[in-house]
This record gives C-alpha cells, structure tokens and sequence, in this order.
C-alpha cells in the first residue's frame, strides 16, 4: 500500500477544521452535543449507501436534522442535556443499524479513506476553510459566554444563534470526516487535538493554533501511516492523537 | 391688550414649566414603573417602581430568594435567556444610549481554561494599553498579569479583574451581582472599598444587589428593599432602622445609624 495524495489532502485540511473547532468546544454541553453528533450520522450514511449517494450528503442531513432537535430541545425545555443527548444518540444508533447494509457497515462504522476522490477533496478543502473562518468570527463570542452567560447576554451576545452556528459547523466538519474516521472516530478528530493542546497551553491563541495544528498531524500522520501499513485509517487516526494527548500530558506535567 | 400678555406669560411659564419636567426626566438614568415578574406562575417580583438618577447609586437590598438577581437581569434585559416561562410586565426605560457594565455574582472559570487576561480584554475590543490602565485602577499594577491565565489567579484578583472589565468602554452605570464581600481582594481593601473608590473618581451610577445590610451606608444614595413586593425603597437613613426592614430580616436586625 502506498500513501494516497488526495486522501492524504484531504485529512490534513479536515484534521485542522477539526481541531480548531475542538478548541471551540470548552462547554460541557457543547462537547456533549459534538460526541454524540458524529453518531447521528450514521442513518444518513446507512440511506445514502442504500440510494448510493455520496455517504458525506448523507450523513449531512441527518446531522442538520440532529442539530436542530438537539438545538431546538435545549433550547425550549428544561431536560438536562445529556439526557437529551443521550436519547438523540440512541435513536441515530438504532436507525443507523437497521438502515446501512450488512457488508458496508464496517465503512459507515470506521471510514473508508480510500473511497475519497478528487472532487471530494476539493469540497473538503472548501468546507475547511469556510468552517475556520465561521469558527474564527464566533471564537470570541462564545469565550465570554462560556466564562458567563449574563456577561455575554448583557454585552449582546447572541448565544443561541452562536450555539447553532458552532453546532451546524461541527456537523459540516463531520460529515466530511465520516469519510477518513466512520461515524464512530469521528468525535476524536475533534476532541482529542483539542484536549492534547489544551494541557500545554497559556492562552486561547496557543490553545486554538496548537488544536489545529495537531488536528493536522493527528489525521495527516494516522491516514500515511495506515496507507504505509495497509489498513483502515480511522482508527490509526484515532490512536495516533490519543498518543499525541498522552505526551502532551506528560509534557505539561513536567512544565508546571 | 392686557389679557393677551397675561395669557403669553401663562403660556411661557407652562412652557417653561415643560422643560423643567423634561430635564428632570432626561437626568434620569432609569426609570421603572410597575415592574412585575412570574415564573412557571409564581410571582418572583410584584409591582415594583423606583427610579436612578444619574451618578446616583442604588442599593437593592432583600433576603435570598427575594428576587434581586431577577429584578438585575430584568434591568440588563436578559431574562427571556434559559427557557423556563418568564412572564415579565411593566415598564423599564434606561437613559438613550446608556452603557451598562455588569459584574456577574461569583464565578470562577474551569480549571485550565487557557484565556490569559489579555485575551479576555480583547473580547471586549479593549487594547492592551488600556486593559492595563483599567487594572491599575483596580489595584493590579503588575504588567505582567495581563499575561496570566484567568483560571490561574486568586479568586481576589479575579473579582478585581471583572470590575476591571465592566469599567471597560466607559459605561455609564455598572450593576453588580452580590459581589462577595468576604473575599480577599488584597490587603484591608474590600470589593465594596474598591467600587465605593472607582465611583468617587468616575461618576459612575452603581447599582448593586446584596443582602448584606452594612453595605448600604458604604455607597448607597437610595435603597430599595426587596422580598418579592416593595418593602421600602428611600434613603439610608429613611430605612435603617425602620419597621419595613424588620419586616423583611425579621426581628433582630442590628445595624446602628451611622452618624457622619
């Protein structure tokens, strides 16, 4: 096997996008809704498998309809949101089974990098640059209302428009990473970039760089390795940023 | 002839009087009428009216559970935020264009939340320069704090840095949550030292939610006591020591006048 140019393109510019929104993700709540996001997937892959549409098409609109229940549920109720979370979850879990093929559930479940072709990198790139600079233009917004809501209500902060942005962001980026990581690893090109930075960082502009930064490595080191090995690259994707997260904390240990 | 001038005159004077009542009006910062808030169907606030002139300060003095911090986000405008069904009628009118700065009750951010102090400025638009200038007035005059991560400074020196920030873009009237008086801020100097300071020098309008009654003569021009209804609402020296506050505390309330 050897390392495939357009996947490997398109894992270095998703893995940033990823990362960077990962740094964004400092509420509970938020990196709740972000984990279970990239299960809600599934069902749209399992019916674009079944149509044979593009699985990423798919699982974008399920992710935009998990989005909006998610978002309208925390919004109108007073349900914790992991139990809402928790249900939304559930559901996609169910459906998703029942929904993708027996013989491509291995892809849905864990990527299938090599599925990837140009005009899909293309879309990637595009997706990732619109999704950093969305993100960028929210980033302070939502910093004020994770320190307090009041304060970033009584500055006129628009909270829950920011939330959806963030959410339906975070739903783009997925389903272009359900490619190279399935809709189960998806959640670690995301979190894990961020959770490696944030133990050596000293403020929020080291934190959102070095989060995308190893969101870069993490997806573009893990999709060669898996070419130069010749498996799956979700989950050496996967375990190549939980190593890089288990050094950071080692590194920021010993600096402190 | 001469009853035309008299009806001039009179019209003047009506006139005039006019513009009296609107200036009286314009140096009005806020003004509330009739203020009343239920939750879920419980009345929280009932038919409340006051009103702050400028460089006044208010004291909104009441028990826990009195509904201060409602009537405080009723005033900041952010009480629809959280679902919940908020009914709010009444009236409430700020001055046009006021800036209101606000400092939340206690709250300290997550452990490693890695925001450094200039970075939290900057949210605001504020530059450095001038965050640093805004912390000296707090009593912070270490130039490198502003390098420092918010979650990595004393509870202190966080309480100074948010008053710090509320004074940011030169706001006309702060209102401040319950600021903790027992916190240590440094030295002798308490929360309610620095603030009663920063208004000396800046003429600001403070208003200021506590249930702690020996506040009330550190700043206060007028006090509204709060339990739900309208207990008082006049000067210090009009309800220190008056049957309402008994009301509202219960019997033994012990806080002598202070005689300046």
């Amino acid at each position: 096997m050897s390392i495939n140019f357009v996947s490997l393109m398109s894992a270095l510019f998703i893995g940033g996008a990823a990362g960077y929104l990962g740094s964004l993700m400092a509420t509970k709540k938020m990196s709740l809704a972000g984990d279970v996001l990239s299960h809600v997937a599934l069902p749209g892959i399992g019916f674009a498998l079944l149509l044979g549409l593009n699985i990423s098409l798919g699982a974008l609109a399920s992710l935009i309809i998990g989005v909006f229940i998610i978002w309208l549920l925390g919004m109108k109720t007073s349900l914790s949101s992991e139990l809402l979370t928790g249900v939304v979850f559930v559901i996609s879990l169910a459906i998703g089974f029942i929904v993708v093929p027996d013989h491509e559930l291995l892809e849905a479940l864990f990527g299938d990098i090599a599925s990837v072709n140009y005009a899909d990198m293309a879309m990637v790139i595009l997706i990732s640059i619109i999704v950093f600079l969305v993100a960028r233009n929210i980033y302070p917004k939502m910093m004020l209302a994770y320190i307090s809501e009041d304060m970033a209500l009584a500055e006129g902060v628009k909270i829950n428009k920011n939330n959806l942005i963030y959410l339906l962001i975070v739903a783009v980026v997925i389903a272009f990473g359900v490619k190279i990581a399935g809709s189960l690893l998806t959640s670690a090109l995301i979190i894990l970039p961020a959770a490696a930075a944030k133990n050596i960082s000293g403020s929020m502009k080291q934190y959102s760089f070095l989060a995308a930064l190893l969101g870069v490595v993490g997806a573009g080191g893990g999709v060669a390795l898996a070419g130069i090995i010749g498996i799956s690259a979700g989950p050496v994707v996967a375990i190549l940023s939980a190593i890089i997260f288990g050094f950071t904390l080692a590194f920021g240990k010993i600096m402190r | 002839m001469e009853i035309l001038e008299n009806n001039l005159q009179k019209n003047n004077l009506l006139e005039s009087q006019k513009l009296l009542e609107l200036a009286r009006v314009d140096s009005k910062i806020l003004e509330v009428r009739n203020l009343s808030i239920s939750c879920g169907g419980e009345k929280i606030l009932d038919n409340i009216s006051f009103s702050l002139e400028g460089a006044d300060n208010l004291v909104i003095l009441g028990p826990n559970g009195a509904g201060k911090s409602m009537l405080l986000k009723a005033l900041l405008g952010v009480l629809s935020f959280g679902g919940g069904d908020v009914a709010v009628s009444g009236y409430i009118k700020w001055k046009d264009d006021v800036k209101i700065g606000y400092v939340p009750q206690k709250i300290s951010p997550e452990k490693n939340f890695p925001l450094s102090v200039e970075e939290f400025f900057k949210i605001k638009k504020i530059k450095k320069e001038e965050a640093i200038s805004l912390l000296n007035m707090v009593g912070i005059k270490d130039e490198r704090f502003i390098k420092k991560q918010i979650s990595k400074i004393s509870s202190g020196q966080f309480q100074r840095l948010l008053v710090a920030w509320s004074l940011a873009g030169k706001p006309d009237v702060i209102l401040m949550d319950e600021p903790t008086a027992g916190i240590d801020v440094g030295g002798e100097e308490t929360i309610y030292n620095l603030i009663a300071g920063i208004d000396k020098e800046k003429k600001l309008s403070i208003i200021l939610v506590t249930h702690d009654l020996s506040v009330v003569y550190k700043f206060a021009d007028n006090v509204l006591c709060l339990n739900k209804k309208l207990i008082c609402y006049g000067t210090p020296n009009d309800i220190v020591g008056s049957e309402s506050l008994r009301k509202m505390y219960g019997e033994d309330v012990s806080l002598y006048k202070h005689e300046h």
